[in-house]
């Protein structure tokens, strides 16, 4: 397929349907609108199911009703709405359903601004509604990743049975770059065992969350534990650029991972041992691998869109090996390269001082 | 000691005049005494064998009381959060449109906390069943002030009495929805005593009719009792409910499109 200039949000609807995508249930909200825009157009061309929810409560628990049947359903918003989907994706996460979600992070607290942010890294990797469990977080950087991590998304919510959140800041849905498009999957018929079918020849299925018993609650956690465990064991995933005798390693997700990337090739031009790590998965988060990097690094420094969240899981990975500093911007700002440049340099010169 | 046998007892020609409806579980209900939950289950069942819809039936429990509700069918089933089941119903039927689905809410969940998916669900005539507990209180939480408790009634948190200046007046959810468009079936019954309790399973038949053929959102709003929460017995709960609720409510075909009148009379007529 070719390369054609398409735009983040609609990148990702079109990806999402070809990726099969059967129901989209929606709430309008920038900077995401477009998902549902364009979906709204094919959906219906496709013979598959579009409806616009009257809030995004509403929205995520129509993708409950829908992932309960056993299709394959996703949601898209932005922050203040998914703040709003939390009640139901702890329902999802406790009746052990796939689908996909879309959070186009915008600036907050509160209605904040549409500006692009990444502040809701600790909503979506730790807080994704109540009770014990992490969704499975990809963060795209370009056009072409949030297409690719759509189709993955796909992919990861139906192997293990477990909610996938693409998670982009603003301004990944909203620019405009050459991609290519997946080809159209066929079709999907089949419906899982445990899907709501009607109890047809065969005993009635129920999904639900409900466990009365602590030892019964306790048990259906350890499965989700136990998933997770799995997951973080297969699918920790990251974009690495010139580490190999770094001695500062720069790390940041999204957006800012890909400015911070500019930042660290102008440093290389300038002789200056530093090298990039961009989680692609922020849960799992890349722990093995940044573990391993510590040991050869003299330094971290973590670049992100907001005080500093992911932050806290490069300090877990890097267990005091080394020193970790940060460098962010908040409300909507986004760095520029020769911000991140310039902390560099000075956290270069730190080094040299030091040793 | 004498005993008998088998032979010993005169044969009798025996006709079955009750049984459980294949559509019911044989679990035992963890309802309260004197609970009307169990009628309610009772005639939903007895239609779904009626109807033969048992195998396609989808039935969303609420938050509440009936959140078991599941168990006590032989029918796929699942459970919404609070206040949701409409919204839920919808992404079910919307990706299984072939199937009957069925939600089932009670005043606080359905009323309160779900005013708004209840709504939307109506206003865009989801092809779905809603079955509607009113019993006038929050029952599972220990007998609270309910959207539809009388003005004057005493809960506990209205130890005193509703009092309309302050939490103002009882949400009438069946006039409200059977103003919208899309609904096409809208009844209030009341399960007080058995006239009443087969006019009630008259209404969830046609109910699930406007369904099966398509018409439109339907809704049966079912007057009932809460013994324990109303501190009464079962006896004075259900006089309770005709003196004091239906006053308040009154019976009947709120909504009726065309196409149900004609479901309805077929069903007089057959």
């Amino acid at each position: 397929m070719a390369r054609e200039l398409l735009k983040g949000n609609v990148a990702i609807a079109e990806a999402a349907l070809r990726a099969g995508l059967e129901a989209y249930f929606g709430y309008p909200i920038t900077p995401q609108t477009e998902l549902l825009e364009h979906l709204s157009a094919r959906m219906p061309e496709l013979g598959r199911v579009f409806l616009q929810a009257e809030s995004e409560v509403a929205a995520i628990n129509m993708v409950y009703g829908a992932a309960s049947t056993g299709t394959l359903t996703m949601t898209s918003t932005s922050s203040p709405g998914f703040s709003l989907m939390q009640e139901g994706l702890s329902y999802i996460a406790g009746s052990e359903l796939p689908c996909v979600i879309v959070n186009m992070m915008r600036g907050g607290p509160g209605l904040g601004n549409i500006l692009p942010a990444q502040g809701d890294y600790f909503q979506v990797t730790r807080s994704a509604g109540h009770g014990d469990f992490h969704p499975i977080v990809l963060a795209p950087a370009s056009v072409q990743e949030a297409i690719d991590f759509t189709v993955l998304a796909f992919d990861l919510t139906e192997k293990y049975r477990h909610m996938v959140i693409i998670a982009a800041d603003g301004q990944i849905g909203q620019m405009m770059e050459p991609a290519e498009l997946p080809p159209m999957r066929p079709a999907r018929t089949e419906r899982p065992a445990w899907a709501l079918t009607g109890a047809q020849g065969r005993a009635k299925n129920i999904v639900t969350s409900i466990y009365l018993k602590a030892e019964a609650e306790e048990a259906f956690n350890l499965k989700i534990q136990a998933r997770l465990q799995e997951i973080k064991r297969t699918e920790q995933r990251w974009y690495e650029y010139a580490t190999d005798d770094a001695d500062l390693l720069v790390l940041g997700f999204g957006t800012a991972g890909r400015i911070a990337l500019s930042a660290v090739q102008t440093a290389r031009e300038q002789g200056l041992k530093v090298g990039l790590l961009r989680p692609q998965t922020l849960y799992p988060f890349p722990d093995d691998r940044i573990a391993e990097l510590a040991e050869r690094v003299q330094a971290c420094l973590v670049v992100e869109m907001n005080a500093g969240q992911m932050l806290d899981d490069v300090r877990l990975a890097v267990n005091g090996r080394v020193p970790v500093k940060f460098y962010g911007r908040i409300g909507g700002v986004i760095p520029m390269p020769e911000e991140i440049l310039n902390v560099i340099t000075t956290e270069i010169d730190a080094l040299a001082v030091r040793s | 000691m004498m005993t008998l046998s088998m032979e010993d007892i005169p044969h009798l020609e025996m006709e079955t005049v009750y049984s459980r409806p294949e559509s019911l579980s044989s679990r035992p209900t963890h309802y309260c005494p004197g609970c009307t939950h169990g009628i309610a289950h009772r005639i939903l069942a007895e239609a779904f064998d009626e109807l033969g819809i048992r195998e396609r039936v989808i039935l969303v429990a609420p938050v509440g009381c009936s959140v078991f509700a599941y168990d006590y069918f032989e029918a796929d089933g699942c459970e919404a959060a609070h206040g949701r089941a409409p919204a839920m119903a919808t992404g079910i039927k919307r990706t299984r449109p072939d199937n009957i689905v069925v939600s089932y809410q009670g005043d606080g969940d359905l009323a309160s906390i779900g005013a708004a998916e209840i709504l939307h669900a109506a206003a865009r005539g989801e092809h779905i069943t809603s079955i509607f507990i009113n019993n006038a209180v929050y029952g599972m939480t220990g007998g609270q002030m309910a959207p539809t408790t009388l003005l004057g009634q005493r809960t506990t948190s209205s130890p005193t009495g509703r009092d309309a200046n302050m939490t103002g007046f009882p949400l009438r959810m069946s006039e409200l929805l059977s103003q919208l468009d899309a609904t096409a079936y809208i009844a209030r019954v009341s399960l007080h005593d058995v006239k009443h309790i087969r006019q009630a399973k008259k209404a969830v038949i046609t109910a699930l009719k406007a369904q099966m053929q398509g018409l439109g959102f339907s809704m049966v709003e079912m007057l009932s009792s809460c013994p324990t929460n109303w501190g009464m017995t079962p006896k004075d709960a259900l006089k309770w409910v005709e003196t004091n609720m239906i006053p308040q409510y009154p019976l009947g075909d709120y909504k009726m499109i065309d196409e149900v009148r004609a479901l309805a009379l077929e069903r007089k007529q057959g």
